[in-house]
């Protein structure tokens, strides 16, 4: 950051809380950045000529004559192709020890899309991962969090969902990221060859909070370069958005804003709307792409953040422990993906939608026959054949490491039908039967 | 003079201005940014200071900004050409906006000011009139759009001259009329009406006394709205809110549809911006969009902008009602518009109520919703405004403020439950918590008994009945066990699932079984209550479910059947024969 040789200093502070300073200023901007001690703050607050600042690393030895610059613009991001391959901080500076991005200088947090000028999403996103692409299909210009508890390989998932996936860019938004899980998505770009198409962002746990505020707008500016100016397939990867929300909690606080519902603020289901809406298909090709993760209180989404999330984003997934095979699953009672009825059977095989749904209805009565079981009721051979045949589903469609087309998921499945069931208890369309039917080997 | 006043102070979209002359509550200013002027709308007023909430972003304002004060409310544009348009919630068409992102301080006309439109006077000079009569007609499309005497005209007026049939454009002066005291006054096809008032000009509102059909049998047949009536739609994430209400948008029997997008996911409208002009609208055979009006402020549009965008449709409304119209307005999700509320007073320090919800946010709420009516105009004819909107509770938790306020405003009760939807009981509409008081209303039952049949309404007590015993049992059943219980129960259970099964579920994505007209619904309620009156015998629970499921499919193969037609009959007699036996 650089500040002009005839700017003003201000070195009279009149408040200092934990996350804020203030100050009298004359020509204020809102929104416009600030250094203060040193370090950069944001205007958030302008009341006559006192000036509220919301120091990003918090305010911590911060004294009442600190020295405190304006810069006159809010936070922005320099964009070039030369952004690919790159590692930034929450401010867009880079952290891998390359040079400075020269490019042209663009405001984070811009306008958005005329949704009138928008079209419907059409491309299918293949990832490998039946749970996914069979059940839950994801489409271009979707946004979808993975609902998870913290324990859960949610970011190997997603980096694994990255690399597959057949975009042009992919960004990685890192919020609250622990530095080893840091180190994990950089080698396994880099091992995967990939680094060339990866823009990163990232503020580790080891950064204070609320710079993290950031993050997201700085990964959307990007995507919209490519995706706007480039018509690029971009795909953005948020994590963690809690993280987001618990920051987005603690500037609210320190501003005196009443609380609403779990202490959130009340502008939270806005704030959220405001970054996941930038997901998009353009008329000119190009697309953003959101998959984000939640990370859940011990499963519960009926708290404020995954619940305003679920009111905003196109669909679900969620990640569950199967106790039966000892996989990580995509539960495909929850998930949910709402465009998929866009691409499915229309950019994948006639017999998709049929074949996902019996596979999941079957999936049910298995888990019916499981509760049978342990309460001691005697199971039928339909049922102790829907045992087997989940066990089998579980392991070869549903867990995170598989990795197949859409076709052989589609094959695999006919291949458990066929094992376990009878062409009736499928109920299975009969055109659609006849053409795929694999009769037990 | 117009007030001007400087910035003075500003958190997010809440401005604060020092004026220099009078201002009023909820008037409009425009703030000066560099050239760019921003729309804000007063929200408070304290001394010198007015506390402005601002349309768009402010980032980059400064205090001592210029601002100006317009003189008036928020207000909407009405005449010939909203029908098929897309606005945004200040009106602002969106059509005409150019490039990909919504350029700040850029508003459009929501009219085109060029076109031009074939008026025919329906009024001569010398006839005396009063505001919201009708001077002549446009053709908008298929619809007979009214020229009227501007809704703010007050008190008798005679016309003057009306200018003879032939084509003119919006703003051209189509009659001259004269007050009481002499004065002229010059009418054109379009005026302008504030947002927040509700428009006037009918001699009455009387209770609703028939119903809008829908074609979804949860609610016609169970729970039926009536023309001119209010209903809202709660529901968690996931349980079909967005579906329900698209299938009520394409299918309900209305001549003018407006869809309130507020608030809501931006890819739900391109849905509606790709669909409806190629859907067709079944009582008519015209494409959807030439019924339908989208203002759209979806959930990345600016929050203040959310508010305006249910009045604005609303007024568009209640301007079509007041050329006979019957219309349907649609509101997606009333829940983000008092977030919005919510957000502006928590900036402006009111002491909050429940959630941090305003305190009046149930009297905005009722306001808002008596706006809608059937009204009996001033030349004997009738036009109507019927208003469904949704409601996002968080957490899928039906006691929280935006629900509860709801529920002692709107009439009918459309409950979408989690547990339907999980159990992918589709339109997941919750039979034993939705209601309908209009089925209390005696005007409605007699319309029922009329045009339905006799002892309609007799018949949906005992269905709804039915379910709520089955509900009952189905408790004991999963207490006891299967061979806990007496057969009766397994019996009652099923009666319960066969109207479950063929009445209430439906499916929205069939051609089919999507739009249910009245004489089918009430031809397979009566059919399915005809079977829950015969008596069977049944050795054990098992060959009691069996049966029933069989009845089942064949009543959900005729639903998917075209009404009457051979195959119907194929299915009716196997469920026939199966009865018999």
């Amino acid at each position: 950051m650089t500040t002009n040789a005839f700017q003003r200093i201000y070195t009279q502070l009149e408040a200092i809380t934990k996350a804020t300073v203030s100050l009298r200023a004359t020509g204020v901007s809102n929104d416009e950045l600030a250094i203060v001690d040193g370090r950069l703050s944001q205007v958030v607050k302008i009341n006559g000529n006192l000036v509220t600042l919301q120091v990003f690393v918090g305010t911590e030895g911060i004294p009442t004559n600190a020295e405190v610059t304006f810069l006159g613009e809010p936070p922005a991001l320099n964009v070039s192709d030369d952004l690919a391959g790159r590692f930034f901080n929450a401010y867009g500076e880079p952290i891998d020890d390359g040079p400075a991005i020269e490019g042209e200088r663009r405001f984070i947090g811009g306008p958005s899309v005329n949704p009138f000028k928008r079209k419907q999403p059409s491309q299918l996103i293949p990832t490998g991962i039946a749970g996914i692409d069979l059940n839950n299909t994801l489409v271009s210009g979707q946004k979808i969090p993975f609902f998870a508890d913290p324990n859960q390989p949610y970011n190997q998932v997603m980096a694994q969902v990255a690399l597959r996936a057949d975009v042009d860019k992919i960004i990685l938004g890192g919020m609250g990221l622990s530095n080893d899980d840091y180190l994990y998505f950089r080698d396994m770009f880099e091992s995967a060859g990939a680094l060339n198409k990866i823009i990163s962002f990232v503020n580790t746990t080891e950064q204070p909070p609320v710079e993290r505020l950031l993050i997201p707008d700085m990964a959307l500016a990007a995507a919209e370069y490519f995706a706007v100016d480039k018509n690029e397939k971009v795909l953005v990867l948020l994590t963690d958005m809690t993280l987001y929300a618990d920051a987005l909690c603690i500037v609210s606080n320190r501003m005196d804003q009443i609380p609403s519902k779990d202490s959130m603020p009340g502008s939270l289901y806005s704030d959220l709307a405001k970054i996941y809406e930038k997901a998009v298909q353009l008329p000119d090709g190009g697309s953003i792409t959101i998959i984000a993760v939640t990370t859940l209180n011990d499963g519960d989404i009926t708290h404020a953040i995954p619940d305003n999330t679920g009111y905003i984003t196109e669909g679900q997934l969620y990640l569950r422990m199967d106790t039966d095979t000892g996989k990580v699953i995509v539960d495909p009672f929850r998930s949910l993906s709402r465009l998929k009825q866009l691409v499915i059977g229309k950019q994948t095989r006639e017999d998709h939608n049929q074949v996902m749904n019996t596979a999941v209805r079957l999936y049910a009565d298995a888990s019916n026959a499981k509760t049978k079981l342990e309460n001691g009721f005697d199971l039928s051979d339909y049922d102790l054949r829907c045992l087997d045949y989940a066990k089998e589903y579980s392991t070869r469609l549903l867990a995170i490491d598989v990795n197949i087309s859409i076709d052989e998921m589609l094959d695999t499945a006919w291949e458990l039908f066929g094992k376990y069931f009878s062409k009736v208890e499928t109920g299975i369309r009969e055109d659609l039967v006849e053409k795929y039917w694999k009769d037990k080997e | 003079m117009k007030s001007t006043g400087i910035v003075t102070g500003i958190i997010s979209n809440l401005v604060t201005v020092e004026v220099n002359g009078p201002v009023a509550q909820n008037e409009i200013c425009y703030i000066d940014l560099a050239g760019t002027k921003l729309m804000a709308e007063v929200i408070k007023i304290s001394g010198k200071n007015a506390f402005v909430q601002v349309y768009e972003s402010t980032r980059g304002l400064r205090q001592g900004n210029k601002v100006e004060f317009m003189g008036h409310m928020l207000e909407a544009t009405l005449g010939p050409g909203l029908l098929s348009s897309s606005f945004d919630g200040l009106q602002n068409n969106l059509e005409t906006m150019e490039g990909i992102f919504l350029k700040r301080g850029e508003y459009t006309k929501p009219l085109d000011h060029d076109r031009i439109w074939h008026f025919t006077p329906t009024a001569k000079p010398g006839d005396k009139v009063f505001a919201a009569d009708w001077l002549g007609e446009v053709m908008e499309g298929w619809l007979h759009h009214k020229i009227m005497v501007p809704f703010s005209f007050d008190g008798e007026f005679t016309i003057k001259s009306i200018v003879p049939e032939g084509d003119y454009k919006i703003d051209d002066t189509i009659a001259l009329l004269t007050d009481s005291d002499g004065e002229e006054h010059k009418v054109t096809m379009v005026q302008k009406w504030p947002v927040k008032i509700a428009i006037g000009g009918y001699i009455e509102k009387p209770r609703p006394f028939r119903i809008m059909e829908t074609g979804v049998r949860c609610m016609d047949t169970l729970n039926p709205i009536a023309e001119g009536g209010t209903g809202f739609i709660p529901g968690p994430f996931g349980c079909g809110k967005t579906v329900l209400q698209h299938a009520i948008a394409r299918q309900g029997d209305a001549e003018v549809i407006v869809m309130a997008a507020c608030g809501e996911r931006a890819n739900e409208v391109v849905e509606i911006f790709t669909d409806f002009p190629k859907l067709i609208d079944p009582h008519t055979g015209r494409k959807l969009i030439e019924r339908t009006t989208i203002v759209c402020n979806t959930s990345n549009m600016p929050v203040a902008a959310r508010e305006a965008s249910v009045y604005t449709a609303m007024t568009i409304c209640e301007y079509y009602r007041a050329m006979g119209m019957k219309v349907l307005l649609l509101a997606d999700s009333t829940s983000r518009w008092a977030q919005a509320l919510r957000e502006m007073s928590n900036r402006m320090e009111e002491l909050p109520g429940a959630d941090a919800f305003p305190v009046d946010l149930t009297a905005i709420i009722a306001n808002f919703y008596a706006r809608a009516g059937i009204v009996k105009l001033r030349n004997g004819e009738t036009g109507s405004v019927t208003f469904i909107g949704t409601v996002s509770p968080a957490g899928g938790n039906l006691k929280e403020p935006v629900t509860e306020a709801t529920t002692k405003a709107a009439r009918c009760f459309y409950a979408l439950s989690q547990a339907r939807a999980d159990m992918k009981r589709y339109p997941a509409v919750d039979p034993i918590d939705s209601y309908s008081k209009y089925l209390e209303y005696p005007e409605i039952i007699e319309f029922l008994s009329g045009h339905v049949s006799k002892d309609w309404v007799d018949k949906v007590n005992r269905a709804k009945n039915i379910i709520r015993r089955g509900k009952e049992v189905a408790d004991q059943i999963n207490i006891l066990g299967d061979d806990g219980v007496p057969m009766s129960y397994h019996e009652i259970y099923w009666k319960s699932e066969l109207i479950d099964f063929a009445i209430l579920q439906q499916d929205a994505f069939d051609s089919i079984d999507a739009l249910t007209p009245m004489d089918r619904q009430e031809y397979m309620l009566t059919l399915v209550l005809d079977i829950c009156d015969m008596k069977f015998e049944f050795d054990n629970f098992e060959e009691c479910g069996n049966f029933y499921k069989e009845l089942i499919n064949i009543l959900r193969q005729m639903n998917y059947s075209e009404f009457k037609s051979e195959q119907f009959n194929r299915y009716l007699e196997q469920l026939n024969n199966k009865v018999k036996k």
